[in-house]
């Protein structure tokens, strides 16, 4: 029987509350394909966050240790991964799509001669073949791919493609046992800093329960005054996708999106947002999208509950006027 | 400062994409530019000579017409070009990719190899660290800022959520770069014509050949991706559009 490991995430001693996602993907494919489901958490000192882990259904959890793990490096964790599953092997390694991840599973597969299908959204088991969907074209397709090779293989799941709270609890705890791994000084090369945030944050977009977010398609600074007035209207926030920020057009922190922040509002209304991934991933936890765009096969379609295909020029000042009728 | 800077030809972001009849790649009759965060790995190289002097050398795989990046990179002012050309790379897994690319350039020595940090066309985000690995550098990646000092460099890498953290690292190294480090610029004219005149260096899969192995992942299907939502259309004039958006924020979204 194989084996599926599922590397959760800590930062800091802290375990990422999307690593209960990875963890409700490998249940799911544990009771698919019937093989042992088992956990690691990689660091120093993260004893507690294995034993939070083998309070959910897995065989066992690894708590895999060395000093060295601790600031993270992508070195130390491709190193100490690599002699993990050289000791505890498996067939396939789940891990949350994250920028830490990211940072060292590339060079981890390369090492073991394998690879990693990053940024996966689910998966299928056909006739006993495994197959990963992942999003291609900034999210205009879905690929089906498949891994070649014996493994192991690496796959990290986009943020928010299972559910956390699908996480099935164990009947008991699972066992946790501590390995530890050696990295020599030589094997470390970066030299990381503090973690730190550039500017205090002006405005907490998590709370908004309204949120009117600009796109590419806004095309000049001086527009987003339009989409400032349609967000007063509504009585709403001001967001935007990356590009915008990065013209400085709007700050950093009205960002949504993988580098920004992730909301949740009753209502975004997006607009000239084509909605490549790592802005969906920012915002597809809304409980209704609205979107207004031209062209009529953006993605951002994919997940709108209602949609206006055209030029938000001519459609967002009608829209203000019949807005503030409404509210008298 | 000698800096490579791996480049790829993606689709235009607006460009309509159909998939063939196979259903395994999209038809190629369509318009392609430079892979957006490229764009701004070639700047930064550009910029990071114009302070320490040296040599940006661009490299694309892929076919004929990506030449078309390494030209518009030649005329912002890279000094030369190396273009693995052929169909034969188009399909090619991120670490065959890399692979190649490590192949192409093994007989130059590098102080800093940057990619974008992830492509609009597959996004693995992961050519930049496999070749970091096999050609033995340390690497960081997302970066939005990179000084050099006398030990190597400090680069700013950003994390999730607005935090950012700061890397000492030695050279050689490999970065991959995120969009918005700088702002970029447009090619001047004498650029353009000085472009004609730098050095391109072809390399056929004939001569990496040794170095890149089978897929390990294989794309089986592309296929249009499955609405989670019910999507409504709201079609008209803009007047009666905006009408009907209001009667559903009002009544069905209850926002207003």
């Amino acid at each position: 029987m194989d084996t599926i490991l599922v590397v959760v995430e800590q930062r800091e001693g802290k375990l990422n509350r999307v690593s209960w996602e990875t963890i409700a993907a490998g249940q799911a494919i544990a009771a698919h394909t019937g093989w042992t489901l088992e956990a690691a958490v990689v660091g120093s000192g993260v004893a507690a966050i294995a034993g939070e882990v083998a309070a959910k259904k897995v065989a066992k959890v690894y708590d895999v240790e060395s000093a060295r793990l601790e600031p993270y490096t992508p070195d130390a964790f491709a190193h100490a991964l690599r002699e993990f599953l050289g000791k505890h092997p498996a067939k396939l390694v789940l891990m949350p799509h994250t920028y830490q991840v990211r940072d060292f599973v590339p060079k981890l597969a390369t090492a073991l001669q394998t690879t990693a299908i990053t940024d996966a959204i689910g998966y299928k088991y056909e006739g006993g073949k495994l197959l990963f969907t992942r999003q291609m074209f900034q999210g205009k397709f879905v690929a089906d791919v498949s891994f070649a090779g014996s493994g192991p293989y690496f796959v990290t799941f986009q943020n928010g493609s299972f559910r956390a709270d699908k996480v099935e609890a164990g009947t008991a705890a699972a066992p946790v046992e501590t390995v530890n791994v050696d990295v020599p000084d030589a094997v470390v090369r970066n030299k990381p800093q503090e973690v730190f945030k550039e500017a205090k944050q002006a405005v907490d977009l998590t709370q908004a329960e309204i949120i009117v977010s600009v796109g590419r398609g806004i095309k000049e600074q001086k527009n987003i005054e339009l989409a400032k007035q349609l967000a007063d209207a509504l009585g709403g926030e001001l967001a935007a996708s990356r590009p915008i920020c990065d013209n400085g057009w709007l700050p950093m922190d009205r960002q949504i999106g993988s580098s920004g922040q992730t909301v949740a509002p009753k209502l975004y209304l997006a607009l000239g947002i084509s909605g490549a991934i790592q802005h969906i991933v920012g915002m597809k936890g809304a409980r209704s999208v609205v979107a207004i765009n031209k062209d009529s096969e953006a993605p951002i379609f994919e997940i709108a509950d209602y949609a206006i295909v055209g030029n938000l020029f001519d459609i967002v000042p009608p829209l203000i006027e019949e807005i503030k009728k409404a509210k008298g | 400062m000698k800096i490579l800077v791996c480049m790829k030809q993606v689709p235009q972001k607006d460009a309509p994409l159909k998939l063939n009849d196979a259903g395994t790649w999209i038809r190629d009759d369509v318009s392609y530019e430079v892979n957006e965060p490229d764009a701004f790995a070639l700047e930064e190289a550009l910029r990071q000579k114009e302070k320490h002097k040296g040599e940006v050398v661009v490299v694309t795989a892929g076919p004929a017409r990506a030449m078309q990046v390494l030209r518009e990179a030649l005329a912002k002012g890279a000094d030369r070009a190396i273009h693995l050309e052929g169909d034969a790379f188009v399909g090619l897994d991120a670490y065959n990719t890399a692979r190649a690319i490590a192949a192409a350039i093994k007989d130059e020595k590098f102080d800093l190899i940057f990619t974008g940090l992830q492509s609009d066309d597959y996004g693995y985000a992961q050519t930049g660290v496999i070749l970091a690995e096999i050609l033995g550098l340390p690497h960081a990646t997302i970066i939005m800022q990179i000084e050099k000092n006398e030990a190597g460099i400090r680069v700013k890498r950003e994390l999730e959520a607005g935090f950012f953290q700061f890397v000492d690292m030695s050279l050689p190294a490999v970065l991959t770069i995120q969009s918005g480090i700088n702002k970029l610029r447009y090619a001047t004219l004498i650029g353009i014509k000085q472009a004609k005149t730098k050095p391109l260096r072809k390399v056929t899969m004939d001569e990496v050949q040794s170095a890149v192995g089978g897929n390990l992942q294989k794309i089986e299907k592309l296929h249009v991706p499955q609405k989670s939502k019910n999507t409504e259309f709201l079609e008209g004039p803009p007047a009666e559009v905006a009408k009907k958006l209001v009667e559903k924020l009002k009544n069905e979204l209850r926002v207003i």
